[in-house]
Parts: C-alpha cells; sequence; structure tokens
C-alpha cells in the first residue's frame, strides 16, 4: 500500500517538476511548483511528519507561492526570448545528468542499510507538533531565535528595497 | 516491494537535478527562482526520510529551518526582482549585467 503511494506520488512531483522548467509562460510553471510542493507534503505524512506537511502547505504552497504569482502578474512581463545559444542549454542538461550520475554513485557506495524498510520503527507520537515542539523549544532554542532575527533582517531588506527610491 | 530510504534519497537526488537543469537552461529569473525553490524542497525531503529513517526529530526541525531561510531569500529576492524590473524594464537575465565587469 506504501509502494503504491509512493510511486504515485513521485510520479506527481517528477512531472510537475519538469513541468516547472519545461513550461514558457510563469504563471504555468509557479502554478506547477505548487503542485510539486503539495505533493512533497503528501509524501511528509507518508514520512511521519504531519506537522511539518501542514507547515509545507501554509507557508510554501500558500504564503510563498502567492508571492511569486502576485510578483509575476506585477510585473506584467512581455515575452521574454528564451532563445539564444542552444549549445548552453545542452550543456546546462549535460551538467545537471552529470551530477545525477555522481550522486547514484554516492548513494550506492555509501550502501546505507535500508533493503527492509527503515531502521527504526519510530517512537510513539513521532512528528506531531507536541513531539516537533519540544525538540525546538530544548534542544534547537537559539537556532529558532536566531530564525526569528534572519526573519526581521528580510521583511527590512524587502521592504527598503521596494521603495520608490533607493 | 518495501519502500525504504534509498528510494526517498534518489527521487530527492532526481528532483535536486531538475532543479540545477531549470537553473541552468532557463533565461526568466522568476523561473530560475522557482527552481532553486525546487532544489530546497528536494533537500527537504531527504531529510525528513533521513528523519524518519533514525526515528529522530532532529531532521524535522532542520526541514523547519530551511522553510524559514526559504522564506527569507524569496521575500528579498522577489523585491531585487521587482527592482530589477523598475530599472531595466526586463527580467532576462541575459540582460543584467550590471556587475559583470
Amino acid at each position: 500500500m506504501e509502494a503504491i503511494f509512493f510511486i504515485i506520488l513521485s510520479i506527481i512531483i517528477i512531472f510537475s517538476s519538469m513541468m516547472v522548467i519545461l513550461k514558457k509562460n510563469p504563471i504555468a510553471s509557479v502554478l506547477f511548483l505548487i503542485l510539486a510542493l503539495f505533493s512533497t507534503a503528501a509524501m511528509y505524512v507518508m514520512l511521519m511528519a504531519p506537522f511539518i506537511a501542514a507547515i509545507q502547505i501554509i507557508v510554501y504552497a500558500g504564503a510563498i507561492m502567492v508571492l511569486f504569482l502576485f510578483v509575476i502578474m506585477l510585473l506584467n512581463l512581455k515575452k521574454i526570448n528564451e532563445g539564444g545559444a542552444v549549445t548552453l542549454k545542452i550543456l546546462g542538461v549535460i551538467v545537471a545528468g552529470l551530477m545525477m550520475v555522481v550522486t547514484a554513485v554516492v548513494l550506492r557506495s555509501v550502501a546505507i542499510p535500508a533493503d527492509s524498510g527503515f531502521l527504526r520503527s519510530s517512537p510513539e507520537g513521532f512528528g506531531t507538533v507536541e513531539n516537533v515542539g519540544m525538540t525546538l523549544f530544548t534542544t534547537y532554542l537559539l537556532p529558532f531565535e536566531i530564525a526569528s532575527f534572519l526573519l526581521l533582517a528580510a521583511i527590512i531588506g524587502a521592504v527598503v528595497l521596494a521603495k520608490k527610491k533607493l | 516491494m518495501i519502500i525504504s530510504l534509498n528510494h526517498y534519497l534518489v527521487l530527492s537526488a532526481f528532483l535536486f537535478c531538475i532543479g540545477v537543469a531549470g537553473v541552468l537552461t532557463r533565461k526568466n529569473a522568476i523561473i530560475i527562482f522557482a527552481s532553486i525553490e525546487l532544489m530546497l524542497n528536494a533537500v527537504n525531503l531527504s531529510f525528513i526520510a533521513f528523519a524518519r529513517h533514525w526515528g529522530d526529530a532532529g531532521g524535522q526541525i532542520f526541514v523547519f529551518f530551511s522553510l524559514v531561510v526559504a522564506a527569507a531569500e524569496v521575500a528579498v529576492g522577489l523585491a531585487i526582482i521587482v527592482v530589477l524590473f523598475r530599472h531595466k524594464e526586463t527580467i532576462n537575465i541575459d540582460d543584467v549585467n550590471l556587475m559583470r565587469w
């Protein structure tokens, strides 16, 4: 059962990710990106991370993608000439393919003992809000505070950049 | 067929390479941004898979932080794109070489 869900979801994710980089129209490609992020959230639920899945849908597929669509509509783009050197594009695809090969070689050589499912059965309540929150506010409290500073800096930066006179 | 960590890692590597191909081949700055989001998403997937594999919630915390960083990055990056469009009337990265020389 898990295998069927995994295969269906990974087909959806791979298809929509391909569409993100193949579609000419930026709005269509951002919509496909939303689809990819949604199906990744479904995969997180399969991996017993329901809290992160909810965050993924709310923050990523909700807020960030709305920001993308907002900017695209705001800019009122003319058609971008995607032409130019074809050899460069072929080179780009070849580099990405080589990267896939390198990753596959590394994955084979490290030989993670995972042929019979996951190593540990996850403990009771793994990945729930309670469990994740407990870890976040004890072990990772300092990074959490620093992350809030990062967000503050990003807000100020975005506001300053968007002013009329830079 | 039992789904194990390796399946998720292969899927994640494949998604990452799709993102790399998008960054290297496209000219539209917004689609390049979307490809970067794809790469971040692929890495998040492998983090979650590792967290499930070792039964450790730390991986999920890291995904949380990477979401925070992605949100900050998108806010600043899209602001830069808007400013760029105001100055140059284009977001084709071939026409943008302000900082090349």
